[in-house]
């Protein structure tokens, strides 16, 4: 085993013993579900109700109605729930002084890093599949088109990337916890309002930059349906940028 | 096996480390004694590559520390000062991360595991939560941990702190046990460890090495002379003053109780022969007559009150003893 093996099982176990890990998931999965029923309930309602008025079937569009608001609500929940999750990578191990192991096993910062940040992406990913149980279910009573949705799920697979890796960068620079999630939730909320200043600055140099750097344009244009180049090239490169700086932010430790 | 030449280290304005040199040899054992903050955790986190230098050149086992640290953190084991454990682990599954992390072979890895625990004893708690262990248990899991992928040097940071005496002893044979085969340093604040563990001794405070040696040779070279106690039969008082005129005699002082005297006398000469024909010859009952050597507590309290009182230590400069404290021993 390689150590960026060795140290992503590891950390796989710990958050499979973990009770946050357990917490965090039954609260995305309760939420992810309980919108799209709501989701669902109010497009069949319109379908009566169009029903009632019209006297014949509507054809109603499920990818507006139910995927584009799921997905956007998903985003927000994200938002919150990621960060409780990663708050603990690098926090923890400072707390316990276990990262003087690490940093004296022959392992390089880049093998940790990477491992750990493999092993929360994986868990998200594994909680991101389970809610693909809402279009599965739905396709079997409705029709819809899937591209959207799959363009839709790579956007929250991208945006909670992004958002983890947020979250490992702060949990990197402290050794608390609470303080590494409030500093997560705090970078990926200003990073998302910066798409609102630059919305607001309208079409110029620093709106338009704004607005590129804010995750909520290239979010929007995945959940549409649209899936461009460059948007994710504005992820991949975020991610990278942040693992980056954390990669940073853990070797300066060693000088301090 | 080891060597550290004019190491010093800088946090901001504040200096951990100022211009260390020390060297260790293969198979011995040196302990690393002083108060706390003297500089003990800095130097090792430097050896272990867990923290650069700020000047001077670390190297272990033939690599430089800056230069190779992936080669000189595979030939070292390092225990740091709060043992470096998972909670959530158990013994057997810490051990496996460990020595994965230390990139052993799956099937030398189960030898080692297995001769590990039985080494340090961690047989019947093998399978429990790390997380429920008591402390002397947890520092010997830190213990192995050090020893999984058999490095031939071992860095041990204060490794018996927290524990009852009786861990404190198995600790200690533990790590005499390994000596021989392997280079050891560790650091304690505790004397009598010193004695104890170690072929030698380097006492460190606020950053600077203020002696190096044995450690029964650190006690005799801070004399400049041998001191006697003397106890008799019959009160000291009157004739305290003859005694001083015994050839060798430089001073005697009265002890705690008025029948025991301590006599100081030249270095070098033995005057027990002389001192005990005089008090046999005049009657006064000789109960018992011992030399007195410094403990390493008065030695190590000279030398780092010393740096106080200059505000620099000078190595080869040793200050003349103060025999009027009793030992703390």
């Amino acid at each position: 085993m390689t150590p960026f093996q060795t140290i992503l099982a590891k950390e796989l176990r710990c958050f499979f013993v973990s009770p946050v890990f357990y917490v965090v998931g039954a609260i995305f999965l309760f939420i992810s579900g309980l919108i799209a029923h709501l989701m669902t309930a109010n497009a069949g309602q319109q379908a009566v109700r169009f029903l009632q008025i019209q006297n014949t079937y509507a054809q109603l569009n499920l990818n507006e109605l139910v995927f584009r608001s799921l997905f956007y609500s998903l985003d927000f929940v994200l938002m919150f729930l990621l960060p409780i999750l990663t708050m603990r990578l690098f926090a923890e191990e400072r707390k316990l002084q276990t990262i003087e192991l690490l940093l004296t096993s022959p392992v390089g910062i880049n093998e940790l890093i990477s491992a750990k940040y493999m092993s929360v992406l994986l868990i998200y990913l594994g909680l991101l599949s389970l809610t693909g149980l809402t279009p599965i279910l739905l396709s079997l009573y409705s029709s819809f088109q899937w591209n959207p949705i799959l363009t839709g799920y790579l956007g929250l697979a991208l945006q909670g990337g992004f958002f983890l890796a947020c979250g490992l960068l702060a949990s990197a620079t402290t050794d608390n916890q609470v303080v590494a999630a409030f500093l997560s939730f705090g970078m990926i909320l200003l990073i998302w309002l910066l798409g609102g200043l630059g919305s607001l600055l309208g079409d110029t140099t620093i709106g338009n930059v704004l607005s590129y750097v804010s995750f909520s344009e290239h979010y929007d244009r995945l959940v549409r349906g649209l899936l461009e180049v460059k948007d994710v090239v504005y992820y991949l490169s975020g991610i990278v940028l942040t693992l980056f700086m954390a990669h940073r932010v853990v070797d300066s430790h060693r000088w301090s | 096996m080891i060597t550290v030449q004019h190491v010093s280290k800088h946090y901001g304005r504040h200096t951990a480390l100022d211009d260390v040199s020390f060297q260790v040899m293969e198979g011995e054992i040196l302990a690393f004694l002083g108060p706390n903050g003297a500089g003990k955790t800095t130097t090792m986190r430097i050896l272990s590559c867990f923290m650069p230098q700020s000047t001077g050149m670390a190297r272990v086992a033939g690599f430089d520390c800056l230069e190779q640290p992936m080669e000189v953190k595979r030939h070292l084991g390092y225990l740091p000062e709060t043992p470096p454990l998972y909670p959530e682990l158990t013994v057997d599954e810490y051990l496996t991360f460990v020595g994965r992390l230390k990139r052993l072979t799956p099937p030398h890895l189960a030898s080692r595991k297995s001769h590990v625990i039985d080494q340090v004893g961690l047989g019947s708690i093998r399978h429990r939560l790390i997380g429920h262990l008591s402390r002397g248990y947890r520092q010997r899991v830190g213990l192995a941990q050090a020893l999984i992928h058999d490095p031939p040097v071992l860095i041990l940071d204060e490794p018996t702190v927290g524990l009852d005496p009786k861990q404190i002893i198995d600790i200690r044979g533990l790590i005499k046990s390994l000596a021989g085969s392997r280079t050891i340093i560790l650091s304690t604040h505790i004397l009598p460890e010193a004695m104890a563990t170690c072929d030698r001794v380097v006492i460190i405070h606020r950053g600077r090495i203020v002696a190096e040696d044995a450690p029964d040779r650190l006690s005799s070279r801070l004399r400049q002379s041998e001191t006697m106690s003397l106890t008799v039969k019959q009160p000291l008082h009157d004739w305290m003053e003859r005694l001083k005129t015994l050839p060798g005699v430089l001073d005697v002082q009265t002890a705690a109780t008025p029948n025991t005297c301590t006599i100081e006398c030249e270095l070098g000469r033995d005057i027990r022969e002389t001192l005990s024909q005089f008090v046999v010859s005049q009657g006064y009952g000789l109960l018992e007559l011992k030399p007195l050597s410094l403990s390493l507590e008065e030695v190590f309290l000279q030398l780092t009150h010393q740096e106080e009182e200059t505000g620099m230590g000078e190595r080869t400069h040793l200050p003349p003893s103060n025999r009027s404290q009793p030992p703390i021993a």
